[in-house]
């Protein structure tokens, strides 16, 4: 390689790397968010454009190696593009999950690939190829399982005798055949057994998880695609890959943690599955919610509404999956055009990723600064005088601030505080924790009993019908 | 080759500070277009595609290679387009309501 073309390519692949920190940087304000991305999407190009500059100026490019390159290319980006423009927003956890599997898949491969090619690599290269491999295959597998599990293939946890040993089995086969390929050895049995292991890792560490703990699944999976492929970087020696995957294992990293924070677990309970191990079965005592729970018709819902000066709505999973974003907008609005002041209370881990509450309300229509974070929110539950509480649970539970129960210490919203509460729901069915919500036994509270998106409906015509 | 690995040791741990640093101001709203955005970034992984296929040999190489080019293409193009889509979606107040065009 001429070494003018060496170092154009080195600078190009340096913006690019640049333009990928710039747009994360830019992505934290919902008013520059999408010019960050596509700067990071100009970066990427001028990366990609750059390298293929790179090998075409080597002279080991052929007919051949230009078809397969472009033709897989072509194929991948035909359905990812498909998939990008079609998918419905209450599916983009799905997705995300996709992409990961595909990404941390292709670091793998390009490990194996390299293997076979590379049979003398030093220590570092060896310790790299492994790592990738090995993250590489769990990320493939679990983002694939999480997929099918967030599409509702099948839900809840799913655990089987023995499950355990097996992944026992797995991680020691994974480390050792990985710890051989470090030694030296050159082999593809040897490399088969890591592939194979890390796959069985990655299906049997996500299988016993329960839907509620997704989003820390979720960001884990991300920040392993991140390491994955920043160790195919090691492998191929290439700076962009090592930058890139370490931003995102980075990006992976902190959203794991804001999201186990926000349930109060952490990650290593999140894995070894199951909810509030212990805790379950736990009397809350103080009587519980059981007998005073009181119910509201549809007119009295729109009278209080109509005549509060500020409503919150803290909209929750239930929400989303009853796919009424459309109709809280609705009601939204008509209250707003009232001079009601509304604003929307979003816990960290409403819905099924991180965040991802805000994109269906964005979808809907919702202004973003009408968008509130918890702690940002909170201490305006004193002032509010109607809560409207829409398919969320545990995150409302007073009972979290009090030790001893399945909620306990989580972070949670101060619903409670509000001068009236109204909670929208099918039934007094309990949360994922599988405990009572003491909200709905409280003295201000009202249950409006109905699925989200008609009762929603029903409240939008009864407003209407009231003071439109 | 050693100091080539010291070398890309030192860039991984520095862009992961950089990583933690620039990311841990992102506000919760943007906690999906973030996460689809990493995603994106990661689809660089084509840039390794490109790299591989300039040295793979035989027809399990080139199957390889063919698979990875496009589960990185998917990634990266797909990446994109999905948080492109979403960012477009926060919007300010006001905006003027148009009735009609409501979904």
């Amino acid at each position: 390689m001429s070494s003018a073309v060496d170092n154009g390519v080195r600078v190009a692949s340096l913006a690019g790397a640049a333009c990928f920190v710039l747009g994360l940087h830019l992505m934290n304000s919902p008013a520059t968010a999408r010019r960050g991305n596509q700067l990071s999407a100009f970066g990427m190009a001028v990366a990609v454009i750059a390298i293929i500059v790179s090998v075409s100026d080597g002279a080991t490019m052929d007919a051949g190696r230009w078809g397969v390159l472009i033709a897989g290319a072509a194929v991948g980006a035909a359905a990812g593009l498909y998939s990008a423009r079609s998918v419905k927003m209450t599916a983009m956890p799905q997705l995300v999950s996709l992409f990961n599997a595909v990404g941390g898949g292709a670091a793998a491969l390009i490990a194996i690939a390299d293997y076979f090619h590379d049979t003398h690599p030093s220590a570092g290269n060896a310790t790299a190829t492994a790592l990738d491999v090995i993250i590489g295959g769990v990320t493939f597998s679990g983002s694939l399982i999480a997929a099918a599990k967030l599409q509702g293939y099948w839900s809840g946890s799913i655990s089987f005798p023995g499950g355990r040993v097996v992944s026992a089995l797995c991680a020691l086969a994974a480390v050792g055949a990985g710890i051989w390929v470090i030694a030296g050895a050159h082999s593809e049995l040897v490399l088969l057994i890591v592939i194979v292991a890390a796959l069985g890792i990655g299906v049997l560490m996500v299988l016993p998880i329960g839907g509620a703990d997704m989003p820390v699944v979720i960001s884990l999976l991300n920040a392993f695609t991140g390491t994955a492929v920043a160790m195919a970087g090691f492998v191929l020696e290439n700076a962009t890959l090592t930058i890139a995957g370490a931003l995102v294992g980075a990006s992976g990293g902190i959203l794991t943690k804001l999201m186990a924070d926000a349930m109060n677990r952490s990650v290593l309970s999140i894995m070894a599955g199951g909810f509030g191990t212990g805790a379950t079965g736990v009397d809350l005592g103080a009587g519980g919610s059981g007998g005073s729970v009181k119910a509201i018709a549809a007119d009295d819902v729109a009278l209080q509404l109509a005549y509060a000066s500020k409503v919150i709505i803290v909209p929750g999973y239930g929400l989303a999956a009853a796919q009424a974003q459309h109709e809280i907008r609705e009601l939204a609005t008509l209250l707003e055009e009232r001079g009601v002041e509304v604003s929307y209370a979003i816990h960290p881990v409403a819905g099924r990723m991180p965040g991802h509450m805000n994109v269906l309300l964005a979808e809907a229509n919702v202004p973003y600064d009408q968008l509130r974070e918890m702690d940002d929110v909170n201490p305006e539950f004193d002032r509010t005088d109607v809560a409207l509480v829409v398919g969320a649970n545990d995150v409302t539970n007073p009972a979290a601030r009090r030790p001893g129960n399945a909620v306990s210490g989580m972070p949670i919203l101060d619903v409670d505080h509000a001068r009236s509460i109204i909670v929208i729901k099918r039934s007094m069915a309990s949360g994922y924790a599988g405990i009572d919500n003491e909200l709905y036994g409280d003295a201000k509270t009202s249950m409006f009993f109905s699925d989200a998106k008609k009762g929603l409906a029903t409240l939008v015509q009864a407003t209407k019908q009231l003071v439109g | 080759m050693t100091n080539g690995f010291v070398g890309d040791l030192t860039v991984f741990v520095l862009a992961l500070l950089v990583g933690f640093e620039v990311i841990s101001k992102v506000p919760a709203t943007l906690h999906t277009p973030l996460m689809s955005g990493a995603n994106s970034i990661h689809g660089v992984v084509l840039v390794g595609v490109v790299i591989l296929s300039s040295f793979v040999t035989g027809a399990l190489g080139y199957v390889l290679t063919f698979i990875a080019a496009a589960f990185a293409a998917a990634n990266v193009v797909g990446g994109y387009a999905v948080t492109d889509r979403m960012l477009q979606m926060f919007r300010k107040r006001p905006v003027p309501v148009t009735k009609e065009g409501d979904r």
